[in-house]
């Protein structure tokens, strides 16, 4: 039997193939997919905020970019990938609304893109395709055995990159 | 200093002030729309609750829910932001009522259409944020109303990143409005751990 494995919001979790993982309504969030092609074991993050270091309170290790892939890295190679063959999607990282005022909060979903781009470069892990930006939510799942992002978003055709 | 270290040390008490916030707000916003829609307007008893962020996504009946959310920030003597959510039957419902004229496409508005709702949520908001005002004596500066339609999840993340700097949780103020048959919103005031301490102390606690 597959599985379906959900992620919440600031959450993160390994899967093994034939299983799927999803997360659901990615707005400024990031979801970010990571699997090993020849051992089929892969996971999702869903990550918040670009950086751990510049926040008081940064116990919750999901929910920012950096820490967060770190711990999905690990997770994964500790359920049987192969670290130097991890590959990486990324997903998410809308705008929501149209805020333009000089706060630095409106432009979150363009710096978490960043801060998982600069991190996974910083790891050696390769990212092979994204579905980022613009001003709508998406959801996705990811499946380790083919490596396909589904991702669903309002009034627009599905998208498998 | 904030009163709170965070949000988990708050007792019942603020709770209850925080609901009767909520309801006052609500109250002032449902009337402020019953008189522009000339219709009978009910609102629920505010829950405040504290969630995690994993949960948040699924109080408004699902992550996947379409939802039409109005998002004002809110400057001043508190920071934070409002918002109005309805599901998309409600807001195409509104619409409808506001220019007196049926919705053009089923699922989507237009440009013109969603200007309406803007300024519904505008003229509401600004009800609620302006009987809060009064009540606490703050000057509470709503910015101007952004609108997305979108799935639920997505538009709460907003919210949720917000509260995301300061802590593991997030704090709402939900009311529930709705007239006799078709409309169906809800209020979500997301005000930040210093705004909290600000009302309370506002209001001599």
């Amino acid at each position: 039997m597959c599985k379906v494995i959900k992620v919440g919001m600031a959450d993160l979790a390994v899967c093994i193939s034939p299983d799927s993982i999803t997360t659901v309504g990615l707005g400024s969030c990031v979801g970010i997919a990571l699997r090993d092609p020849v051992s089929k074991v892969g996971g999702l993050a869903h990550i918040m905020l670009p950086d751990s270091t510049q926040m008081k309170n940064n116990s919750n290790i999901p929910k920012f970019a950096d820490t967060g892939i770190e711990e999905l890295v690990k997770q994964i190679v500790k359920n049987g990938a192969n670290r130097s063959k991890l590959v990486a999607k990324l997903a998410g990282g809308a705008q929501m609304f149209a805020f333009n005022t000089g706060n630095n909060l409106v432009r979150i979903g363009e710096q978490n893109v960043e801060a998982c781009k600069k991190k996974l470069k910083e790891m050696g892990i390769p990212v092979l395709s994204e579905d980022t930006g613009l001003n709508f939510g998406r959801t996705v799942i990811f499946y380790p055995e083919t490596g396909d992002f589904v991702i669903k978003s309002v009034n627009k055709e599905v998208k498998t990159i | 200093m904030a009163r709170f270290e965070n949000l988990d040390d708050m007792s019942s008490e603020y709770y209850d002030v925080l609901s009767e916030l909520g309801n006052i707000g609500a109250g002032n916003a449902a009337t402020a729309l019953a008189t522009m829609l000339q219709c009978k307007m009910d609102i629920t008893v505010p829950k405040v609750r504290l969630l995690d962020f994993k949960d948040v996504c699924s109080v408004l009946g699902g992550e996947e829910q379409i939802m039409a959310g109005i998002d004002l920030m809110v400057e001043g003597d508190i920071n934070g932001s409002i918002m109005f959510l309805m599901d998309e039957r409600s807001a195409h419902v509104l619409v409808e009522k506001v220019m007196g004229m049926p919705t053009e496409q089923e699922h989507s508005l237009t440009e013109m259409e969603l200007s309406a709702l803007k300024e519904v949520g505008n003229i509401i908001t600004g009800a609620y944020l302006n009987s809060l005002a009064t009540l606490t004596s703050m000057m509470i500066y709503p910015s101007v109303p952004y609108v997305s339609i979108d799935m639920a999840g997505a538009i709460l993340s907003v919210a949720a990143i917000e509260f995301g700097i300061m802590g593991d949780k997030i704090l709402m103020i939900e009311t529930q409005l709705m007239d006799e048959t078709e409309i169906n919103g809800y209020f979500l005031l997301m005000p930040d751990l210093e705004s909290y301490d600000k009302i309370l102390s506002s209001l001599g606690l």
